[in-house]
């Protein structure tokens, strides 16, 4: 091994297993299941088995009707414009963090984190403040469409910057260099360069921001309200629990589901390609044949 | 195409990386920057790309002043010392970014890229990531990726510091070579003295920002300008005003007005090289560069007394050098030079 492989950014292969202290693997896995089983697996079972209790055909009727489609269709397209502002502005914001210094950076920092220690509903609060029939600069955007994207924003800010931040301080700047020496200029660094080292970091924070986003409540309920036209599928399962649907409700929350896993199978697939060349190395070492195929240059093999 | 830099100054905060550096550096010659950590090496390298912009000072690469160009348009292969290889690349698409920039069409930088992995022994890695080559590979792909748009200047920021002792040797001879059939101007960073005498042509001493001393190896070793650079070129004992190289103390068996009485510490074979070291009377340590056979004829064991007769010493404070094992060793000739 060369002293750079300390500095690589990409884990060696690893030598043995980690295991927790006094406990072993069987009881380990044991554990898991059980925890993941009493709080994942079997309420969500439990919810499939509600929405599905009055058969396929009661179960669609619930999730396609007018106002059910509607608060789907809402939360999706306003969650896609939300991860979409968000990676944006979050890689901005992540950026100026990392690379720029300008005075209160550490507070700035420190705000990032506040709509995640926020409860929603006072989120919700403070946005109508500012953006109500109130509104000390005369906006108010408040029981509309523009609230519910305002209000997602908020809540989801965080999430991108976080993902993002870590991956930008530990970029090698060298890279930026090299490439400025061969002839590359800002924008076409940041392209070629920058943003596909940020990609799966990017990736994972969108995924967690969508979501968050899609069965995001509090912050959405008083801002913009449970309007017919501005209802999400979150404040729909709501009522729909008030007005004794529940299977209703459990069908509704089944879509929003499914939504949220497709996202993360689609994050997952990007996240993969966009690292491929750091899984290629594990590859390496565990086929010696390809190791041993290099040819020339077998003297100084690590 | 000739660099040179004119009355350089850079500071960072309180540190003053560059203190009024000017250098040389004639068209198609391979020159290294030679220094200890800090003495402002990589800055003044990075400054002449224009990675680093200078406080005061100039840099010129073929006569015409490219102090206020950006290092996009300098036109400078630069290659660093953990290799900044592109990771999401593949070896191709690393040593082809440069061409791709510059627009050119797929199948002449196929036939650019091949052709430089084969100058760079590579062939047949183009489809691999760097994290799949070894240091070695990857700083041999980082030169072809420097040298594939054809710079003016090759510039090398400690090329083979991140590589074990083997790989650094075999890469410096290979460099040399490939400098002597690319006639490329080439600047390289190091560290290592033995490094940058076994490659380089002109050598460049520098210390805290400044340039002690430049010149061929020989001139370096033979007529170092200072204390810092006769102690940094080359081994040399320190007593009291002078120097002497350790192969200039000759050591006898029986006493004479020329030699000093010294105890023989210890004996390190380092294969042909023999290393004696001697504590003389007054305490001081010296150590001796004898040849295995020199060492067998004198019959020598660690414990036992022996004699030692500068046979070449240097003083650099301008008076007249006083001797430099005592008052019993007035004879052997020596040099004084005055300091710069």
């Amino acid at each position: 091994m060369e002293a750079h492989a300390a500095k690589s950014p990409v884990a060696p292969p690893r030598a043995r297993q980690l295991r927790l202290p006094g406990v072993g693997a069987g009881l380990g896995r044991g554990v898991v299941v059980l925890y993941l089983s009493l709080f994942v697996l079997l309420p969500l079972a439990a919810l499939l088995d509600n929405s599905l209790s009055e058969g396929i055909g009661h179960f669609w009727s619930q999730v396609s009707s007018g106002q059910a489609k509607r608060s789907l269709e809402l939360i999706l397209v306003c969650s896609l414009i939300v991860v979409a502002i968000n990676a944006v502005f979050g890689t901005i914001v992540a950026w100026l963090l990392v690379r720029d210094n300008f005075p209160g950076k550490s507070i700035v920092n420190a705000i990032i984190d506040l709509p995640f220690a926020l409860p929603t509903i006072v989120a919700s609060l403070i946005l109508i403040q500012l953006w109500g029939n109130k509104s000390p600069v005369g906006i108010d955007i408040a029981l509309t469409r523009t609230a519910i994207v305002v209000a997602l924003c908020f809540v989801t800010l965080p999430f991108v910057v976080r993902a993002v931040q870590p991956l930008l301080i530990e970029m090698d700047r060298e890279m930026e260099e090299a490439a400025a020496s061969l002839g590359a200029g800002g924008f076409t660094i940041f392209r070629r360069i920058i943003f596909p080292n940020l990609l799966p970091g990017l990736a994972a924070g969108v995924a967690l921001a969508f979501a968050r986003a899609l069965g995001e409540y509090g912050s959405v309920l008083l801002f913009a309200g449970g309007k017919p036209d501005t209802q999400v599928a979150s404040i729909f399962i709501g009522q729909q629990i008030e007005t004794g649907n529940e299977v209703g409700a459990s069908a509704v929350s089944i879509v929003l589901l499914a939504m949220a896993l497709v996202c993360l199978l689609i994050i997952t697939l990007i996240q993969r390609w966009g690292s491929r060349h750091e899984r290629s190395q594990v590859n390496l070492a565990a086929n010696p044949v390809i190791t041993g195929a290099a040819p020339q240059g077998g003297d100084e093999r690590e | 195409m000739g660099i040179s830099v004119e009355g350089a100054n850079k500071c960072f905060g309180d540190f003053q990386a560059l203190d009024d550096v000017s250098i040389e550096v004639p068209d198609g010659s391979l020159t290294a920057l030679l220094g200890p950590s800090g003495s402002g090496k990589s800055t003044l390298l990075r400054a002449i790309a224009g990675l680093e912009t200078l406080d005061t000072g100039r840099v010129l690469i073929d006569g015409e002043d490219v102090s206020k160009k950006p290092t996009q348009k300098r036109e400078v292969g630069f290659v660093f010392q953990h290799y900044a290889a592109f990771k999401h690349m593949t070896v191709y698409e690393n040593v082809g970014f440069g061409l791709k920039i510059r627009k050119w069409k797929k199948d002449k930088v196929r036939a650019r890229v091949d052709e430089l992995l084969n100058l760079v022994q590579l062939p047949g890695l183009a489809d691999r990531y760097p994290s799949q080559l070894s240091g070695g590979q990857r700083q041999r792909m980082a030169l072809a990726r420097a040298l594939a748009v054809q710079p003016q200047v090759l510039l090398l920021d400690e090329p083979f510091g991140a590589l074990d002792a083997k790989v650094r040797k075999d890469l410096r001879t290979w460099l040399r070579n490939l400098h002597e059939e690319m006639n490329v101007t080439t600047i390289f960073v190091t560290h290592d003295q033995e490094e940058a005498m076994d490659v380089a042509g002109q050598l460049v001493v520098m210390n805290q920002g400044r340039v002690e001393q430049s010149g061929s190896a020989a001139d370096l070793y033979d007529k170092p300008a200072n204390e810092f650079v006769m102690s940094f070129v080359g081994e040399v004992n320190r007593l009291g005003d002078d120097f002497v190289r350790p192969h200039d103390i000759e050591i006898v068996r029986d006493r004479d007005d020329s030699t000093a009485e010294a105890m023989v510490q210890r004996i390190v074979a380092l294969g042909f090289e023999i290393r004696v070291e001697l504590v003389l009377g007054d305490g001081t340590e010296v150590w001796a560069q004898l040849t295995r056979s020199e060492l067998q004829r004198l019959e020598l064991r660690e414990g036992q007394i022996a004699y030692l007769r500068p046979v070449h010493a240097k003083s650099f404070n301008g008076s007249a050098p006083s001797n430099p094992l005592g008052p019993r060793l007035p004879k052997g000739p020596r040099t004084v030079a005055t300091r710069r």
